[in-house]
C-alpha cells in the first residue's frame, strides 16, 4: 500500500473556528479604543458633535446600514446553502455579496468627496477654524470610517474568492471552513458599523 | 480519526426573520435618535446597536449553536472591554 497516497491533509475545523474567533475579538480590541476616544470627547463638546453629526448625510448613512445588514443576510445563506450542497445559490449570494460591499465602499466615497471639496478633513484650514470639538469629530470620522472601509474592502476581496471556491469545490459540504470564517469575518464588519452609524450619524 | 464537523445547519427562514428585526431595529434606531432628547437619545441608540449586535452574534454568527469555549472567549473579550472602559474613565472623569 502506498502510504503517502494514504496520507490525509490534516483538518481542524474547531481549531480553525476557534483560532478566527480569537482573531476577530482581537479585531473588536483595536476598534474599541478608538470608540473609547470619542466617548471621551463627545462628552467634553457634546455641541460640536451634535453640529459635526448634523452634517453628515444620515440618509446615506442608514442606506449603508441596510447594505451590511442585508450582505450579511446573504452570507449566513450561503454557509446554510453550502452544508446542504445547494452549491449555485451560494455562489450567487456571495457574487451579491460582494456588490453590496462594493456600494457600501461608493457610498462612503461619496460622503468623503462631499467633506474633502467642502474644505473638511483632517488638517484643513477651514476645518482648524471651527474649533477643538469639531476637529476631534472631524478626525474620528475619518480614521474610524477610514479603517472600517479597509475592512469592508478586504472583505470584499475575501467574499470574491469564497464565490470562486464555491465554484471550484475548494468550499464544499464535505469542507467549508473557510466560508464559514470569511463569513465571521464580514459579520464583525457588520457589527463595527452597526455601532459606528449612530456615534456618527444619530447624536442629536 | 474523522472529526465530526457543525452537523447543524440554520434554516433559512430563521436568518430571514433575524435580518427582518435587524432593520426594523434599525428604523427604530433612526426615529428614535430624531424623537428624543437628553441623556436617553445618547443611551437608547447604543441599546438598540447593542440588541442588534447580539442577533447578528447569535444567528449570523452562529453563536447560539457554538460550543461553550467560544461563548466563554465573546464573554471574556466583553468582560476586558468593559475594565478597559472604567480604567479609562476613571481617569477622566477624576482630572
Amino acid at each position: 500500500m502506498d502510504e503517502s497516497a494514504q496520507a490525509k491533509t490534516h483538518r481542524d475545523y474547531t481549531g480553525s473556528k476557534i483560532g478566527m474567533w480569537l482573531f476577530l475579538i482581537s479585531e473588536v480590541f483595536f476598534f474599541f479604543g478608538p470608540f473609547l476616544l470619542y466617548s471621551v470627547f463627545r462628552y467634553r463638546f457634546p455641541s460640536e458633535f451634535s453640529a459635526g453629526s448634523r452634517e453628515l448625510d444620515l440618509f446615506l448613512g442608514t442606506l449603508n446600514t441596510a447594505l451590511l445588514l442585508t450582505s450579511s443576510l446573504f452570507v449566513a445563506v450561503s454557509v446554510s446553502a453550502v452544508k446542504r450542497g445547494n452549491r449555485n445559490l451560494a455562489a450567487f449570494l456571495l457574487v451579491l455579496t460582494v456588490l453590496f460591499g462594493l456600494a457600501f465602499l461608493f457610498n462612503k466615497y461619496t460622503e468623503w468627496d462631499a467633506r474633502i471639496t467642502g474644505g473638511v478633513y483632517p488638517g484643513s484650514a477651514a476645518l482648524l477654524q471651527q474649533g477643538k470639538g469639531k476637529v476631534i469629530f472631524y478626525g474620528l470620522y475619518f480614521f474610524m470610517t477610514g479603517f472600517h472601509g479597509l475592512h469592508v474592502l478586504a472583505g470584499v476581496v475575501l467574499m470574491g474568492f469564497m464565490a470562486v471556491f464555491v465554484m471550484t469545490g475548494a468550499v464544499r459540504q464535505g469542507d467549508f471552513i473557510k466560508l464559514e470564517n470569511s463569513g465571521l469575518y464580514w459579520h464583525l464588519v457588520d457589527i463595527i458599523w452597526i455601532y459606528l452609524f449612530p456615534l456618527f450619524y444619530l447624536v442629536s | 480519526m474523522e472529526e465530526k464537523i457543525s452537523p447543524h445547519t440554520v434554516r433559512y427562514t430563521v436568518f430571514v426573520l433575524v435580518w427582518a428585526g435587524l432593520i426594523a431595529l434599525t428604523w427604530l434606531t433612526v426615529k428614535v435618535a430624531k424623537t428624543w432628547s437628553g441623556a436617553l437619545s445618547v443611551v437608547s441608540p447604543l441599546i438598540i446597536a447593542s440588541v442588534k449586535t447580539g442577533l447578528v452574534l447569535a444567528f449570523f454568527m452562529h453563536l447560539k449553536y457554538e460550543r461553550r469555549l467560544i461563548k466563554i472567549f465573546c464573554a471574556a473579550g466583553i468582560g476586558i472591554i468593559i475594565i478597559t472602559a472604567w480604567l479609562v474613565y476613571s481617569d477622566v472623569l477624576y482630572r
